[in-house]
C-alpha cells in the first residue's frame, strides 16, 4: 500500500513545477496552464489526506475546487481573449499598465 | 503493483509538466497538460476516489483543455515566446521555489510516518460524495452553482464583440 | 417539521428583499398584496405548526429545526436553530396574526404615501426579525432578532425622515434602547460563558438545578432585564416610546404596541427558569413593572395628543406584564401580552382611522362628537376601551385579573395595590379619550370638519376583526373559578411555563369584584369629568397647578436626562473636540496622512504592473507562512 506521504511528496513536486513554469513562461496562456497545474497539485494533496483520514469530506472539497477552477478558466480565458483583441499581445511583460 | 502504477503515472505527470516548461509551442503545451491531467486522474483512482478521477478526466483533461485549445487557435502567436530572461525573477523564483518544495516535503514526510488508510474512506464512491454534497455541503454546493452562472454571464459579456455597445 | 420552520420567518424576509430592492418597479397594488401574502403565509405555517404541536404526544420534545452551525468556536457552538414550543406558538401567532391585520390596514392608511414599497419592505423585514426573536432556540440568535427589530423600529419611526422630529425620535429610540442593550449583551455573555451554551433549554435547566454561582444567578437576570426595560420601555428607559409616535400610526400599532415592545416580556418568560431561581430578579421585575404601570398611567391622564396617551398607556400595560412575570405568573404575563396586542393594536388602528378622518389632526382638544361621523371606527374604539379598562368579560379583564390575582396570592401586596391604582387610572384616561373624541360637541376646525370621512373598508375590516378578538380573546384564559380546565392558554403553556397556583374561589371572586370596581370607578370618574361636568379638569388644574404642571411636564424626566446625561455629554464632547480632537487627533491624522503619502510614493515603485513581480511576493508570503507553521508545530 502506498502511504499518503508519497502522494503528498508528488503533490509538492507538482506544485513546485507549476511555480517554476509560471515564472519561466512569458505568455499569459501558458502561465494560466501553470496555475491549473498548481490547483491540481492541491487537489492531489486533498485526496491523499482524504484517504489517510478515512473521511470523504476532502473529496467534496475537490469537487468544489474543480468547479471553481472551471469557472476561473472560463473567465480568465475570456479576459485573455479580450486583452489580446485590445493590445494584440499576450506577453505578460507588455501588459503592465495596471499600476499607480 | 500499486507502486509500479504510481511510479509510471507520477513520472509521466511530472515529465509532461517539465516538457511544458521547455517547449515553446503553445499547442504542444496544452497537449502536455492533457497528458499530465490524465495521469493525475489515474492517481486519483489509486487514492480510492473514482468520482474525482472521472471528473478530472472529463472536466479537466476534456472540457477545460478544449477551452485552452480554442483560445490558442484564436490567439495566433507566431513562433512562441522565449523563456524568461530577467535575472532577478529567475533567481528569486528558483530560490523561493526550492525553499517551498523543501517545506512541502517536510510536511509530506510527517504523513509518511503516519499510518496510511488501508481501506477506502467511508462513502468515497459517487453515491457517498453525492450524499455529502446534498447534506453537509448543500449551501456551498448551491453557492457554487451561482458562481458558475456568474462565470457564464461574465464570459459572455467579456468575450462579446466590442463594437455592439462600445463596452468593454 | 424541522427545517421547514425556517420558512415562517424567511417568507417575509424574501418579500422584504424584493420590495426593498425592486420596489420602485412594482405597482402599488402588487406591493401591498405581496407584503400581506407573505405575512399570511407565515401565519398559515405557524398555524400548521401549532396543529402539529397540539397533535404531538404529551411530553414530546418541541418542534425544532437547525439550519446550520452559525458559530463554532472552541467549545462554544451556536446553531442557527429555531424552536416551536407552546410559548413560541403563542408569540408567533400574535406576531403574524396581528401583523397581518396591520399590514392590510396599512394598505389603506399609507395609500397616499410616496415610499409605498419602502414602507412595506420595512414592515416585512420587521416581521422577519420579530419571528426570529420569538422562534430562536438560543439567546444568541434571539439577540439577532432583538437588534433587528430595533433597527426596523428606528427606520420606521424615522420613516418620514424629512420631518426633523421624526428623525430625532428615531435616533432617540435607537440610542435609549442601546443603553439597555449594552447591559443585555453583558448579561448574555456572562450567561453563555457560565452555562457553556447559548440554548434557552440549557440555561433554564442549569439555573433551575442551581448550577450557577449565586452572584451570577442574580447578576445575569438583572442585566438581561435592563435590556428588557430598554426594549419594553420600562422605568427608567421608557422615554423613547412616547417620541416614537412620530412614526406612521400602523407602525405604532405593530411595533410600539403589539409586538416589539413586548419582546422584553417574552424574554423574561422564556428564561423563566433563570428568573425563578433568583431571589432578587423576580421582585425587581415586579417592582419595576408596578412602578412603571402607575407612573406611565399618571402621565397618560393629562396628555392631549391621542397617540401620546396611547403610548403612555402601552408603557403602563407593559408594566402589568412585567408584574405578572415578576411574581412568577409567567403565563398570566403572556396572556396579558396577547390580549394587549389585540386591544392596544385596535386602539392604535382606530386612532389612526380618526387621525386619517381628521386630515392628520392628533390633538384631542380639537376633536369631539365624532361618534356619528365615524360609525365604524367608534364601536371598535369603544370595545377596545372597555377591554383595556378591565370591564368584565372582555379580554383585558381576564388577563389583568390573572396578573393581579397572582400578585395578591404571591403576597406582593404593594405591587397589587399599585396595579389596582393603575387600573383605576387606565379606565379613567382611556374613557377620557373616548368622551373627548367621540362625545360632546364638535371642536374640530371648520376646514377639517368639511372633510371628515369614514375610512375605507381595507382599514375598517381589520378594526372589526381586532374588535372581535378584543372582546372575546379573554375566553382562552378563564380564571379557575369558571372550572378546573377553563384556563386553555395556561394549560397549553404549561410545558414551558409552570402555571401559578389558583387561589380559593372566595378570594378569587373578591379580587374580581375589587378590580371590577376599580375599572368602573375610573370609568365613572371620566364620565363625571368629561361629559357630566366638563369644567372639572380645568378647575382641578387651577387648584393644584404644581401637580398639573408636573404631569404635563412628564415629571420632567426628559429634562432631567437632558441635563444630567445628554447636555454634559454634548458639552464634554465639544470640549474634547476643541482641545483634543483638533490638536492631537487631527494633528496626528494629518501627520500620518502625510507620512502615508510619502511612504506610498516610495511603495508605488514596487507596483511595477508586472505580474511576475507580484507573483514573487505571493511566493515569498507562502514560503514564510509555511515556514512559520512548520517552526511553530515542530
Amino acid at each position: 500500500m502506498i502511504p499518503a506521504g508519497a502522494f503528498l511528496a508528488l503533490a509538492a513536486a507538482l506544485f513546485a513545477l507549476g511555480v517554476l513554469a509560471f515564472f519561466v513562461k512569458r505568455d499569459l496562456l501558458t502561465q494560466f496552464m501553470a496555475v491549473e497545474v498548481m490547483l491540481n497539485a492541491a487537489n492531489l494533496a486533498f485526496l491523499a489526506l482524504a484517504k489517510a483520514s478515512l473521511k470523504a469530506d476532502a473529496q467534496a472539497v475537490v469537487i468544489f475546487v474543480l468547479t471553481v477552477a472551471a469557472a476561473e478558466a472560463v473567465v480568465g480565458m475570456s479576459i485573455i481573449l479580450l486583452a489580446f483583441r485590445r493590445r494584440k499581445t499576450i506577453r505578460t511583460d507588455d501588459l503592465s499598465g495596471l499600476k499607480g | 503493483m500499486a507502486w509500479v502504477v504510481f511510479g509510471v503515472l507520477s513520472f509521466f505527470c511530472l515529465g509532461s509538466v517539465a516538457a511544458m516548461i521547455v517547449s515553446r509551442n503553445q499547442a504542444h503545451n496544452a497537449l502536455f497538460l492533457v497528458l499530465a491531467f490524465a495521469c493525475l486522474g489515474g492517481l486519483f483512482g489509486l487514492l480510492d476516489a473514482p468520482f474525482a478521477a472521472a471528473v478530472q478526466v472529463i472536466v479537466y483533461a476534456g472540457a477545460i483543455m478544449v477551452l485552452f485549445l480554442f483560445a490558442i487557435m484564436m490567439i495566433d502567436l507566431k513562433g512562441g515566446l522565449p523563456p524568461e530572461r530577467r535575472r532577478y525573477v529567475l533567481v528569486l523564483a528558483g530560490l523561493l521555489g526550492t525553499v517551498l518544495l523543501a517545506e512541502l516535503l517536510l510536511v509530506a514526510r510527517r504523513a509518511f510516518i503516519g499510518a496510511a488508510g488501508t481501506v477506502p474512506a467511508e462513502g468515497s464512491g459517487p453515491a457517498g460524495i453525492g450524499h455529502l454534497l446534498f447534506t453537509r455541503y448543500l449551501y456551498p454546493f448551491e453557492i457554487t452553482s451561482l458562481l458558475l452562472v456568474a462565470a457564464l454571464v461574465a464570459a459572455m459579456t467579456l468575450a462579446d464583440k466590442p463594437d455592439r455597445k462600445g463596452v468593454p | 417539521m424541522a427545517r421547514e420552520l425556517w420558512l415562517i420567518p424567511l417568507l417575509p424576509a424574501l418579500s422584504s428583499a424584493v420590495l426593498l430592492l425592486l420596489g420602485s418597479r412594482l405597482s402599488r397594488r402588487w406591493i401591498s398584496l405581496q407584503a400581506c401574502l407573505a405575512v399570511l403565509a407565515s401565519l398559515a405555517l405557524s398555524a400548521a405548526a401549532l396543529v402539529r404541536l397540539l397533535g404531538a404526544a404529551n411530553g414530546a420534545p418541541p418542534l425544532s429545526g437547525t439550519l446550520f452551525t452559525w458559530v463554532a468556536s472552541g467549545s462554544l457552538s451556536v446553531p442557527a436553530s429555531l424552536t416551536f414550543d407552546p410559548l413560541t406558538a403563542v408569540m408567533s401567532l400574535v406576531v403574524t396574526g396581528v401583523g397581518l391585520l396591520i399590514h392590510v390596514y396599512s394598505a389603506g392608511y399609507m395609500a397616499g404615501d410616496r415610499d409605498y414599497s419602502r414602507y412595506f419592505g420595512l414592515l416585512n423585514l420587521f416581521t422577519f426579525f420579530m419571528l426570529v426573536l420569538v422562534m430562536a432556540s438560543s439567546i444568541v440568535l434571539m439577540f439577532v432578532g432583538w437588534e433587528g427589530v430595533g433597527l426596523c423600529s428606528y427606520l420606521l419611526i424615522g420613516f418620514w425622515f424629512e420631518k426633523p422630529a421624526a428623525a430625532r425620535a428615531g435616533m432617540k429610540a435607537f440610542i435609549v434602547t442601546r443603553v439597555g442593550d449594552a447591559a443585555f449583551v453583558l448579561g448574555m455573555l456572562t450567561l453563555v460563558a457560565a452555562v457553556g451554551g447559548p440554548e434557552f433549554a440549557r440555561i433554564n435547566a442549569a439555573a433551575a438545578a442551581g448550577g450557577l454561582a449565586p452572584w451570577l444567578a442574580t447578576l445575569a437576570p438583572v442585566l438581561l432585564f435592563a435590556g428588557a426595560a430598554g426594549k419594553s420601555a420600562q422605568v427608567p428607559l421608557y422615554v423613547w416610546l412616547p417620541d416614537a409616535m412620530e412614526g406612521p400610526t400602523p407602525v405604532s400599532a405593530l411595533i410600539h404596541a403589539a409586538t416589539m415592545v413586548t419582546a422584553g416580556v417574552y424574554m423574561v418568560a422564556r428564561l423563566n427558569g433563570l428568573y425563578s431561581a433568583s431571589a432578587v430578579a423576580g421582585p425587581l421585575v415586579a417592582s419595576v413593572g408596578a412602578v412603571t404601570a402607575v407612573f406611565a398611567a399618571s402621565l397618560a391622564l393629562v396628555q392631549t395628543d391621542i397617540k401620546k396617551v396611547l403610548a403612555y398607556s402601552t408603557i403602563s400595560q407593559l408594566g402589568y406584564m412585567f408584574i405578572g412575570c415578576g411574581v412568577g405568573a409567567y403565563g398570566a404575563g403572556i396572556f396579558h401580552l396577547v390580549t394587549h396586542a389585540f386591544f392596544k393594536g385596535l386602539l392604535f388602528l382606530a386612532a389612526g382611522s380618526v387621525i386619517h378622518a381628521l386630515s392628520g389632526e392628533q390633538d384631542i382638544r380639537k376633536m369631539g362628537g365624532l361618534r356619528r361621523r365615524l360609525p365604524r371606527t367608534f364601536p371598535a374604539f369603544f370595545v377596545a376601551a372597555l377591554a383595556i379598562s378591565g370591564i368584565p368579560f372582555l379580554s383585558g379583564f381576564f388577563s389583568k385579573d390573572a396578573i393581579l390575582t397572582s400578585a395578591y396570592e404571591g403576597g406582593h401586596l404593594a405591587v397589587w395595590l399599585l396595579g389596582l391604582l393603575a387600573a383605576v387610572m387606565t379606565a379613567f384616561y382611556i374613557f377620557r379619550l373616548v368622551f373627548l373624541i367621540f362625545f360632546g360637541e364638535e371642536r374640530t376646525d371648520a376646514e377639517v370638519r368639511r372633510h371628515i370621512h369614514e375610512s375605507p373598508p381595507v382599514m375598517t375590516v381589520p378594526l372589526a376583526v381586532l374588535a372581535v378578538l378584543s372582546a372575546l380573546g379573554g375566553l382562552i384564559g378563564l380564571p379557575a373559578v369558571f372550572g378546573e380546565r377553563a384556563d386553555l392558554l395556561g394549560r397549553f403553556l404549561a410545558p414551558v411555563l409552570k402555571a401559578a397556583e389558583a387561589p380559593p374561589a372566595a378570594v378569587e371572586w373578591n379580587l374580581i369584584l375589587v378590580s371590577t370596581t376599580a375599572a368602573a370607578g375610573g370609568l365613572f370618574l371620566a364620565f363625571l369629568f368629561y361629559l357630566r361636568y366638563p369644567g372639572t379638569p380645568a378647575r382641578l388644574a387651577a387648584r393644584w397647578p404644581f401637580l398639573y404642571r408636573t404631569l404635563i411636564g412628564k415629571y420632567y424626566v426628559d429634562e432631567f436626562y437632558d441635563a444630567v446625561f445628554v447636555r454634559p455629554l454634548v458639552r464634554g464632547s465639544e470640549l474634547v473636540y476643541a482641545s483634543f480632537d483638533l490638536a492631537v487627533i487631527d494633528g496626528a491624522l494629518n501627520g500620518s496622512a502625510a507620512a502615508a503619502q510619502a511612504a506610498g510614493r516610495g511603495a508605488s515603485r514596487l507596483q511595477t504592473g508586472r505580474i511576475k513581480d507580484y507573483a514573487l511576493a505571493f511566493l515569498l508570503g507562502a514560503v514564510l507562512f509555511l515556514g512559520f507553521i512548520l517552526a511553530w508545530k515542530a
